[in-house]
């Protein structure tokens, strides 16, 4: 897909200028902090919010000087933070009422998207009994039934509970599987983010900030998202084996240099994304025998960034891949780091994300 | 006991605001809705309008359509025109005054629930690719249906207790323009207590019910009716 966008926007404490194009990634993520503008951006995107500007996506003009399609011919579907299900309809009725309207015959049918979305037993549920999370499976159901051509999400996961959250984070993993509707999100989470975008478009006081692939954004040492507290790179690794005994499983980084995570039920060979928070990697320069960290690995200093604190963001090196290492400025000089020294990266703690794309 | 012309004019008074109520469902809800949406200036201007019956002795109203309906006026001349025959004290003159003086118990109560509504539903439904028809038939007017039911319901009722435009438009004609009000004021004027005491009593009867009926709607109302209990 391609989402190219020129908006102006002024409100009365708040503003949005963009000119950016959002390219050929299936899933897209918006992100920046409450009051940041993603709300509108997004909202503007599938016409219900007015302003002047220009948009176009996949060819089609959607916005220009003097034309405007209204949201209900742009083919897309929306999922919104409170689901906003149809209160006189049962589940059924409120998947139906997309299902009638698709916009092509393309898509799936409601049992298979119930079976998805695991609502098959509450088809006939009143809507007002269900819980958040149910809620939001059943907003999600919906826009796939669309069939639409672009499904934009405000945050999905911003009302439900940890419990809720995971589940559907879940499912909305498996839309790179089960769908190949592109998708663009709006969160301010960057854990939820870095689990499923594959792009990334920063949006700092109404302005594009920076914007690219996701993970190479995630190694960018000089970005003021990864010197905020749960700044953190993301790695593609495969998996090589699982360790029955120590619940162990091993990837592979670049295919040479191990690393540890808890079990995973992957399957071996899958390219994965990990998620390796700045704050759990510490530098050393030689290679500790003796401890308790499992993931030692050997890496190049790329670059330092010193902050006007305590603390420098070192990135590293690793296999052709970039880690990011938070330590001190203090550390920086004891060690004597400088671009090019070779250290070993110790990593306290990994996340798995998902089966990269 | 009601003698045979009494029950004329019962059967009267319920074709009249049948038929009042009937016009008024048709032009009630668009106008509700565009009151409830509309951002034009004038609007509290439009809403004291259709308010005003509320608030006129219905004489004044009844004196102005009187000098509208007469033959020789433009409105007058019209219907003579397009019907063949003249306009004042006929039934079609009750249901134009009806209309009108029924116009703000129909609106009203639609105007509060549709301004009640989550716009937020209408949104979700236009990104499903619902049109603006589409949306008020499946989601509008589910979600309004108690609305819709109250808003008959006073219209009718409403129309039903009309007298004041009817005596100085409808000239009081049996089988044509004696409504039950009308007969009333006629039997109290001829001393006919126990007649009259069938038609007071019943009207009593019947508005007490109905109403029992919108409030107990009201009371079960999700989407605002809100506006019900103000009227």
């Amino acid at each position: 897909m391609s989402l190219n966008i020129e908006l102006s926007l002024k409100r009365e404490r708040f503003s949005l200028a963009l000119h950016t194009q959002l390219p050929g990634a299936q899933f897209s993520a918006i992100y920046g902090h409450s009051g940041a503008g993603k709300t509108t951006l997004l909202r503007w995107i599938a016409g219900l919010e007015r302003a002047p500007g220009s948009l176009s996506f996949n060819g089609q003009r959607w916005q220009a000087p003097g034309l405007f399609v209204p949201t209900q011919d742009r083919q897309i579907a929306y999922v919104f933070q409170d689901a906003r299900l149809f209160p006189h309809l049962t589940v059924r009725g409120n998947l139906e009422f997309a299902y009638q309207r698709r916009f092509n015959d393309r898509g799936p049918s409601i049992n298979e998207v119930a079976s998805w979305f695991e609502l098959s037993s509450l088809l006939d549920a009143v809507t007002d009994n269900l819980s958040g999370g149910e809620r939001q499976r059943v907003a999600l159901a919906r826009a796939l039934l669309s069939s639409p051509q672009l499904i934009l999400m405000d945050e999905p996961l911003g009302s439900l509970d940890p419990q809720g959250k995971a589940r559907i984070l879940h499912h909305l993993e498996q839309l790179h599987r089960l769908s190949a509707t592109p998708v663009v999100y709006v969160s301010h989470d960057i854990e939820e983010v870095s689990r499923l975008a594959d792009h990334l478009l920063i949006l700092e006081g109404g302005r594009v900030s920076a914007q690219g692939p996701l993970i190479e954004l995630s190694s960018r040492h000089n970005l003021r998202l990864n010197h905020e507290e749960q700044a953190a790179a993301i790695i593609e690794a495969r998996i090589e084996h699982h360790d029955r005994h120590y619940h162990l499983t091993e990837l592979r980084i670049g295919d040479t240099l191990p690393l540890f995570i808890s079990r995973s039920d992957s399957v071996c060979g899958a390219l994965v994304r990990v998620r390796i928070p700045a704050r759990d990697v510490s530098l050393s320069l030689s290679k500790a025998h003796d401890s308790s960290i499992l993931n030692i690995l050997p890496a190049t200093v790329d670059a330092i960034e010193e902050s006007s604190n305590a603390r420098a963001l070192v990135r590293l090196q690793v296999a052709g891949q970039f880690l990011l290492a938070r330590v001190t400025r203090k550390s920086i000089d004891r060690l004597q780091l400088t671009t090019g020294k070779v250290v070993y990266a110790q990593i306290k703690s990994v996340a798995l994300l998902s089966a990269a794309q | 006991m009601l003698s045979a012309q009494d029950w004329v004019a019962v059967l009267v008074t319920i074709k009249l605001a049948a038929v009042t109520t009937a016009i008024l469902l048709l032009i009630g809800p668009p106008l509700a809705w565009w009151l409830a949406h509309t951002r034009t200036r004038s609007k509290p201007l439009l809403e004291a309008l259709v308010a005003l019956p509320l608030v006129l002795p219905p004489t004044v109203l009844g004196f102005y359509l009187l000098i509208a309906f007469a033959p020789a006026s433009p409105l007058g001349q019209l219907w003579l025109a397009v019907s063949g025959g003249q306009l004042a004290f006929t039934f079609s003159a009750l249901v134009i005054a009806s209309v009108i003086y029924s116009l703000p118990f129909v609106v009203q109560p639609l105007q509060a629930s549709f301004e009640a509504l989550p716009r937020a539903l209408l949104e979700a439904a236009s990104t499903m690719g619902a049109s603006r028809a589409d949306q008020f038939r499946n989601i509008v007017m589910p979600l309004s249906k108690r609305s819709f039911i109250a808003a008959a319901s006073l219209g009718f009722a409403h129309t039903v207790g009309e007298f004041g435009v009817v005596l100085m438009i409808g000239g009081n004609i049996p089988g044509q323009t004696q409504v039950l009000s009308i007969a009333l004021f006629d039997k109290v004027e001829a001393m006919a207590y126990s007649e009259a005491h069938w038609f007071a009593g019943g009207l009593i009867v019947f508005s007490l019910l109905l109403l029992a009926f919108i409030y107990n709607l009201n009371r079960r109302s999700s989407v605002g009716a809100s506006g019900l209990i103000k009227l």
